[in-house]
């Protein structure tokens, strides 16, 4: 057996891969629940593909078919429903680890220096998880299918010039239609996942190039040499690590410490999920919205549109801008604000618990913001919410603005050279 | 902390004006576990129903299934226009033509309690009443100027609107309180409102057949996960001892 592992090992480095990235990896001992949101994100990963390879065995994807082939899966396929309430609940629980994974970030500082690529490339896999998971949304070819695509596609309209344009090469036709549908089909199942695949594959290689954060913002990699043997790591990690640096005993390996850590974790979640799936999974409208079980029909607009609640806080945003163009860039500008957190914090201390009061009310104001725009966005529209949703706006953007202000010259407190015990 | 106040002075006002307005519907009833209920649901269904309305995602056969019918049974009581037992719930209605005689053509209702909710099917059925304005001689007070007629009029009785007067700011005025009938019906209104609960309960169980099941296999998956979490627990401890 060993002879046969070896033989394969002199000419695929799998073990080699194995013990650098998982086995020995060298992860901080102080990581707390906040830090098992990126593992939870994987596992939901591995889920949505599974059972969308399944879906897709007998989904039809053109507009007489889908709505009745999704009935189908759901009828007349043996557990045909539990696949596709495992993909729908995921696609909810996706963003639910997603923004947890997030805000975990940005309480601790993980997008600051060595860490922006990092946060960047998270960012372009949130980035084309949105895009993922609108597509996926249309596929039912429900009543939110089509009019959420018909709000968000004409958003497009709304660039100068090549805006009208744009929009009708996105549709693949005048209207939303099969064509729309099929293209979005081929979107969702193929180009997309094959983007999101790729970009966690550079955002674990790069996590694991200038290694995990924690909750301390201490760093576990230290200078060679510049530790003693006694407050080196007694744990084997791998000499990929340990021949650059010296690592301090602050450190468990990934496997099996991290690994079981996030097994907890993984039972918790799957516990919730698995509750939700088989008792809830409409969870009250909010991952499948009441409309949708109506076939699309593009004579009969809804009474109320709203996407799914992961967007609402977005939608919020557009919504709170009178102006059309002006409302878009606001939307995006959500988003790119967040790619550049990571210049916009001029601060040198990672983890809010060595940063200055301010910051932590603002970290708090900004997620609390970040909910109430999604309540805001995903219900009726009522006047006293138009001034909600702009003073909302005006918080959300002031989170930046503040955090680059006072970053420059905050008064921290002193950050431990080591973890503390 | 000042930005925190300024917002909350925002939202509270706001968040009284957003309670109240929408119709008031009543509790539906329904009781998936109820197969004697799910039976006669069925048959006001392909009685009354079926006429206009398709439930075409789902079967015949998996229906009587589901509802513990032999296909013998289903195919003399349940199915009038010779269909096999396997075909899909359809209705013999054209689609164009529907739509002629109605405005719209009538929805699909294999869904229309995921869409609606079983409280405002309920309320629906028993809310229609006379109004000569109207194409079919009725509206109703759930949906207004529905193209629906009151099809279990028969049953039901002649719907009329009740009003009482009541002091509202110190006049007298009109106010609606529910819905009389004439008392021509075949059915007590006790009655009515048991068939209705009925169909209902069989619209909730064709919006999802599988409801039972998912939550009998969901009981299991939620005990096995309990008990996985105990054992990870434990050996996350063990291994998690020496470095605290």
């Amino acid at each position: 057996m060993n002879a046969f592992l070896n033989w394969i090992e002199e000419r695929i480095p799998m073990m080699r891969v194995a013990n650098m990235h998982a086995i020995q990896y060298p992860a901080p001992r102080n990581m707390n629940f906040w830090y098992v949101f990126g593992f939870l994100a994987t596992i939901v990963l591995v889920n949505q593909i599974v059972t969308g390879i399944w879906l897709t065995m007998n989904f039809n994807p053109t507009a007489e078919g889908a709505f009745f082939s999704v009935e189908y899966i759901m009828r007349e396929i043996d557990f045909g429903w539990v696949i596709r309430y495992m993909h729908s609940t995921g696609a909810s629980a996706f963003f639910i680890v997603v923004y947890a994974h997030m805000f975990r970030g940005m309480i601790y500082g993980s997008y600051q220096k060595p860490r922006e690529l990092l946060w960047v490339f998270g960012m372009f896999i949130y980035l084309a998880l949105m895009a993922e998971a609108f597509m996926g949304y249309v596929l039912p070819w429900g009543q939110m299918s089509y009019w959420g695509a018909q709000v968000i596609v004409s958003l497009f309209s709304a660039i100068p010039v090549i805006g009208p344009d744009l929009v009708i090469w996105i549709q693949g036709d005048y209207v939303i239609s099969g064509a729309t549908l099929n293209r979005f089909f081929a979107l969702h199942v193929i180009a997309l996942p094959l983007v999101i695949v790729i970009l966690v594959f550079l955002h674990i290689i790069a996590l694991h190039e200038v290694g995990s954060n924690n909750p301390d913002g201490v760093a576990i990699k230290h200078k060679k040499g510049s530790l003693p043997e006694s407050e080196k790591t007694k744990y084997e990690i791998h000499e990929y690590y340990t021949s650059k640096y010296d690592i301090a005993d602050d450190v468990v390996p990934f496997f099996p410490h991290i690994v079981l850590k996030d097994l907890v974790a993984f039972c918790i979640f799957l516990f919730v999920f698995c509750y939700i799936m088989f008792f809830a999974p409409e969870m009250g409208g909010k991952f499948l919205e009441h409309p949708n079980f109506e076939i699309a029909n593009p004579l009969k607009t809804p009474e109320h549109i709203f996407p799914v609640w992961y967007f609402t806080p977005f939608y919020a945003i557009l919504k709170a801008v009178p102006d059309k163009l002006f409302g878009v860039i606001a939307m995006f500008g959500a988003i790119a604000a967040l790619f550049a957190l990571p210049w916009l914090d001029r601060g040198r201390v990672k983890s809010w618990r060595y940063r200055c009061g301010l910051h932590k009310v603002n970290l708090l104001l900004f997620a609390a913001v970040f909910v109430f725009l999604g309540y805001l966005g995903g219900t009726p529209q009522e006047n006293w919410k138009i001034i909600a949703s702009q003073v909302a706006t005006v918080l959300y953007f002031g989170f930046f603005v503040a955090l680059f202000l006072y970053s420059k010259n905050e008064r921290t407190k002193p950050v431990p050279a080591r973890i503390p015990k | 902390m000042r930005k925190l106040m300024l917002v909350l002075a925002f939202f509270i006002p706001g968040m009284a004006m957003a309670a109240g307005g929408a119709v008031h519907l009543d509790k539906a009833p329904v009781d998936l576990t109820d197969k004697a209920s799910l039976q006669r649901g069925a048959k006001v269904f392909m009685n009354y129903c079926l006429g206009c309305h398709a439930m075409q995602y789902q079967r015949y056969q998996r229906t009587f299934q589901d509802l513990g019918i032999s296909d013998e049974l289903g195919q003399q009581y349940l199915q009038f226009t010779g269909e096999k037992v396997t075909d899909y719930i359809t209705r013999s209605m054209p689609e164009e033509s529907a739509a002629t005689w109605f405005g719209a053509a009538p929805p699909d209702l294999t869904l229309v309690n995921r869409v609606r909710g079983s409280d405002w099917i309920y309320t629906y059925l028993r809310s229609f009443y006379v109004d000569e304005s109207r194409p079919f001689g009725v509206n109703n007070a759930v949906f207004k100027d529905v193209g629906m007629p009151h099809v279990l009029q028969p049953l039901q009785g002649t719907p009329r609107m009740a009003h009482e007067e009541v002091m509202v700011d110190g006049e007298m005025k009109s106010q609606f309180v529910g819905i009389k009938t004439d008392g021509d019906g075949a059915l007590t209104t006790e009655e009515y409102d048991q068939l209705v609960a009925d169909l209902v309960n069989f619209l909730a169980y064709s919006g999802e057949p599988f409801r039972l099941q998912s939550e009998n296999i969901g009981k299991w998956v939620l005990v096995f996960i309990v008990v996985l979490f105990f054992f990870v627990y434990l050996l996350k401890k063990e291994y998690w001892r020496e470095v605290h």
